[in-house]
């Protein structure tokens, strides 16, 4: 295995302590029967207070994994954590034991899940479920617990909270389902909401309610945000910032404005280019080529190569670098100002 | 960029740049690098499993005793002598005499035929029973399936034991095939339902499959469909189903035996003797021990055969 | 719910009638003599053969005696009066004397299956490919293979007889002592199924959605475990262990005999070995009843324990 280190941008390089949530270089490893599966290769991101960051990405990009090693909920075995650093107020989570790392969940980083049906305890009442964290970390009382939770539950919109706060989780629509999942993240007023594909279950029309819900909320108690999807369509309007991943990279990193201007990672523009578009009639909708390689066994050199339109034999032999574009972009392409420049019409 | 948006196109491109590719690298992007098939898995996982091979290697031996019992033992098993009652072991006979004098050992060996051949046999009814109603109410679905289904749900609700006693008792003849007709019979008419349902199950499955639908497009008709394309599929599954249930087969047909109502001398089963031996236990234990030992061995092996590839095949739970 | 519970109710008294027919058509249909059918190989005597002529109303013919017989035969069941066996007692009052029997041994059975069942599979579930959760599959494997036939008469000789650890038979008032082995003996397969089903249920539940949500709300693991996968993995536990409490009340003929045990499973065992058809008859349609009722409140709690099935 080539450890590819991957040079830390000089947007993430600012002095410790500087960024509210900060992962370095982390490697994410599956063991399994079959042979080790690279799910993570050095991942760098931060969050600073207040902030949404989307990270994007096609299903098996590491996306999910890298919330989840975050919270500390990887399913271990299979999922080890081989290297790397995920820093919260310049503390190592890494390095610190389950019960200090368990006081961090829910209380400081909450997550919310894709398919609130299965995410919730089919058995017990929502406002006990909701209840249950309160109870648990906060000391409430039962009488208090349940105060608060319909209290919650009014503040994620759920109409006639009182009245449902009995009710089982296959009582409920799909969106007011989501809706119990995030009142249930916001309990104890966390200071981080991971955001793991929250609408990617529901309707359309239910999709950009629970979005404006979200960044509503956001802003009301200010939080910051990472917000995981691979609906390019769901980040325009709710994040400041955006990481792209690809096979347990980040592999682009921009702001939203300039990124959706002029992608400048190959990946990226082909991604941006199979949104169909209102403005431009009679176009052709473009695809990205392939399929996401097998982690078993990741291509050489850039990952992307076999996919990518760009490709030359440098990209078959070499690690790309994160080439730094200015204003915070980076692109781990080694033709990353051409495909800018080629984006920019 | 646009030429190069089919699906053709995509795979000229990964073909062309195959020589350019490192070695070890897979071009083909996505797919496992060794690709092996479930059966393949199945073999592998079966292949170290030690229950596996002692479960096999009993059922051989048991086949074989049930088919040649002359081989494992020297001694007629209805060669009894009043005189030798209970008597111990001795040269000729290693595990001493029963109640009516006769050699323990080869008794439990010639109760071997009666044993399998009734579990065979019930396992064959049961198969053709599961086969034929799993198979309609999985290809027909709709209406059929809903009585199938309902009929299942009845006979699966019927206390095995219970009726058996129910309708053996009806059963007066004594003679030897008339009771191993009888129990064969019995055993099949209650029996068949879990195997049904597993049929009935993987039908549904090979019903939705690609090359049944295109089959069907060819114009193949039903039957055709039925028994060359999904029976193959079917039985599988079917035959791991029927493997446990010819292990408690033989047990319940012991039971029966034990109770009365099953086989009846003048054949050999080790349920009666297991009576027998029961109740003489404080004179003699072994006539006791040693038809119990050959009948749980006997179960036991086709049980864990059964389960041990079962679990080969479904690593749901592993 | 109300709704659930009647479609069940309705589901449960088809079954009865269906399985009931078929008991009697099954003892009396098409019989040269009916009354030979019933009394097996037995002589019967005039007084006898006069009764049960009169019992079973056998004088009528065609198929409407044959339902006219059937009714009679479901209103003398539903009335509990179940006639006299061959040897002049009344089977109800046999019935009466043996229950209480039956439904201790029966107990004791479903503590042991509970008690060493459910906890060892719920470890071997969270332990899943231990060492532990290994040889309890191994284990479980050999008493699932080993019939009754051969357990009962084997743990009498070896722990009642020869090692004296136990009373080997228990006698017409039975202690809880004397209850313990064949209650043991009749759970262990109870025991094996429900480790079994125990462990597939946790080891599924454990990986459920809903645990990674647990965690990720900082609970601690003890808790996530004891209150969220253990009130969901015991929902197809506790279904189980209510049919199975049927299942032995039912299916102790073979545990009563061999341990001479006076319960009903002993009065079914020596009404074959007798050939006392009456006695046979009326104990199996007791029983079945038994099994149907069990099953009706199996599903009633199955609805009471998962919300989903509640508020179909």
């Amino acid at each position: 295995m080539t450890h590819s280190t991957v040079e830390p941008t000089p947007a993430s390089a600012t002095p410790e302590g500087g960024h509210l949530l900060e992962l370095r270089d982390l490697h994410v490893e599956f063991r399994t029967n079959e042979g080790v599966a690279q799910v993570i290769n050095g991942v760098s991101y931060h969050l600073d207070a207040g902030e949404t960051l989307a990270v994007l990405g096609e299903s098996g990009s590491g996306k999910s994994v890298t919330a989840q090693a975050i919270m500390g909920i990887l399913d271990t075995p299979p999922a080890f954590v081989r290297s790397g650093q995920i820093l919260y107020r310049g503390q190592d989570l890494l390095t610190q034991s389950e019960e200090q790392r368990r006081q961090v969940r829910g209380q400081e980083i909450a997550m919310i899940f894709q398919d609130a049906l299965s995410a919730l305890n089919p058995v017990f009442p929502v406002g006990w479920q909701i209840g249950e964290t309160l109870r648990q970390r906060a000391g409430m009382s039962r009488a208090d617990a349940r105060r608060r939770a319909i209290e919650l539950m009014d503040l994620v919109k759920i109409p006639g909270a009182a009245k449902r706060i009995g009710d089982y989780p296959h009582q409920f629509s799909g969106g007011m389902r989501q809706r119990v999942m995030i009142a249930m993240a916001l309990a104890l007023e966390p200071k981080v909401l991971i955001a793991d594909e929250p609408t990617t279950a529901l309707d359309v029309t239910v999709q950009a309610q629970i979005m404006d819900l979200l960044a509503d909320l956001r802003r009301e108690l200010n939080m910051a945000m990472i917000l995981i999807t691979h609906d390019l369509g769901v980040v325009a309007g709710v994040a400041d910032r955006i990481a792209v991943m690809y096979a347990g990279r980040i592999v682009e990193h921009a702001d939203v404005r300039s990124l959706y201007k002029a992608p400048a990672h190959p990946y990226t523009k082909g991604l941006l280019e199979s949104i169909p578009r209102l403005d431009v009639r009679g176009q052709e909708l473009s695809t990205i080529k392939g399929l996401p390689p097998n982690l078993m066994h990741i291509p050489s050199g850039c990952p992307f190569h076999p996919r990518c339109p760009y490709v030359q034999q440098v990209c078959v032999d070499v690690v790309p670098h994160d080439l730094v574009l200015g204003d915070g972009r980076t692109s781990a392409c080694h033709f990353a100002q051409e495909v800018r420049d080629d984006s920019a019409h | 960029m646009s030429d190069f948006e089919t699906v053709a196109a995509t795979e000229n491109q990964a073909a062309r740049r195959g020589p350019s590719g490192e070695p070890g690298t897979p071009n083909q992007v996505g797919a496992p690098h060794k690709p092996r098939s479930l059966a393949g898995d199945a073999w592998r996982d079966l292949r170290r499993n030690p229950i596996f091979w002692i479960s096999l290697a009993l059922v051989v031996i048991f086949t074989l005793m049930a088919l040649l019992p002359g081989v494992f033992t020297a001694n007629n098993p209805n060669d009894c002598l009043l005189s030798r009652q209970h008597a111990g072991p001795s040269g000729g006979a290693i595990f001493g005499y029963d109640f009516q004098g006769c050699d323990t050992y080869s008794r439990a060996v010639y109760g071997t035929r009666a044993s399998l051949l009734v579990g065979a046999l019930a396992a064959l009814g049961t198969g053709i029973i599961a086969l034929v109603v799993g198979m309609l109410a999985g290809y027909f679905g709709r209406w059929v399936d809903a009585v199938l289904s309902r009929v299942i749900d009845v006979v699966l609700g019927i206390p095995l034991l219970l009726a058996a006693i129910v309708l053996l008792k009806r059963v007066s003849s004594d003679s030897q095939w008339a009771r191993i007709g009888a129990v064969v019979f019995v055993l099949a008419l209650l029996g068949w339902t879990t195997a049904a349902r597993v049929v009935r199950s993987s039908v549904i499955t090979a019903k939705e499959q690609d090359y049944v639908a295109a089959a069907r497009m060819l114009g193949a008709g039903h039957s055709r469909i039925m028994w060359r394309h999904i029976l193959p599929n079917s039985l599988a599954p079917a035959i791991v189903v029927l493997t446990i249930a010819l292990g408690s087969f033989i047990a319940a047909e012991a039971t029966l035996s034990f109770l009365g109502i099953g086989l009846k001398a003048p054949t050999i089963s080790w349920g009666q003797d297991i009576d027998t031996g029961r109740i003489h236990m404080r004179e003699a234990a072994l006539p006791l021990i040693v038809p119990s030992t050959f009948l749980a061995l006997t179960v036991l092996a086709f049980i864990m055969l059964g389960d041990a590839i079962r679990d080969a095949f479904d690593p749901k739970l592993r | 719910m109300f709704r659930y519970i009647l479609r069940r109710l309705l589901q449960m008294v088809l079954a009865f009638f269906g399985t009931t027919l078929i008991v009697y058509a099954l003892t009396f249909a098409g019989q040269g003599d009916p009354i030979q059918a019933l009394a097996g190989e037995r002589p019967v005597t005039p007084a006898q053969r006069a009764y049960l002529t009169e019992k079973y109303h056998l004088d009528a013919t065609g198929v409407g005696g044959f339902f006219y017989r059937y009714v009679d035969y479901v209103k003398n069941l539903l009335q509990g009066n179940l006639g006299e066996s061959l040897t002049g007692r009344n089977i109800g009052d046999i019935l009466q004397q043996a229950w209480p029997v039956t439904v201790r041994l029966a107990l004791i059975a479903l503590a042991v299956a509970i008690i060493f069942g459910v906890s060892a599979g719920v470890i071997a579930g969270i332990r899943r490919a231990s060492i532990f959760d290994n040889s309890t599959l191994v284990l479980t494997l050999l008493v699932l293979g080993i019939p009754t036939i051969v357990l009962a008469p084997l743990a009498q000789f070896f722990l009642g007889v020869k090692w004296q650890l136990f009373p080997p038979t228990a006698g017409s008032d039975p202690t809880f002592y004397a209850l313990l082995l064949p209650g043991i003996v009749l759970g262990s397969l109870s025991l094996a199924t429900a480790l079994r089903l125990t462990r597939a249920s946790v080891a599924e539940n454990l990986r459920a959605d809903y645990v990674r949500t647990a965690r990720s709300k900082g609970l601690v693991k003890r808790r996530i475990v004891i209150v969220h996968v253990l009130r969901n993995s015991l929902i197809p536990v506790v279904t189980f262990l209510g049919v199975e409490l049927g299942n032995l009340m039912s299916g102790a003929i073979i545990t009563e005999g061999v341990f001479n045990i006076p319960g009903v499973g002993f009065n079914l065992f020596r009404g074959i070995r007798t050939e006392d058809g009456p006695l046979v008859v009326g104990i199996v349609s007791v029983l079945v009843v038994v099994y149907l009722v069990s099953n009706l409140v199996v599903d009633v709690l199955y609805a009471v324990l998962d919300p989903r099935i509640r508020y179909e």
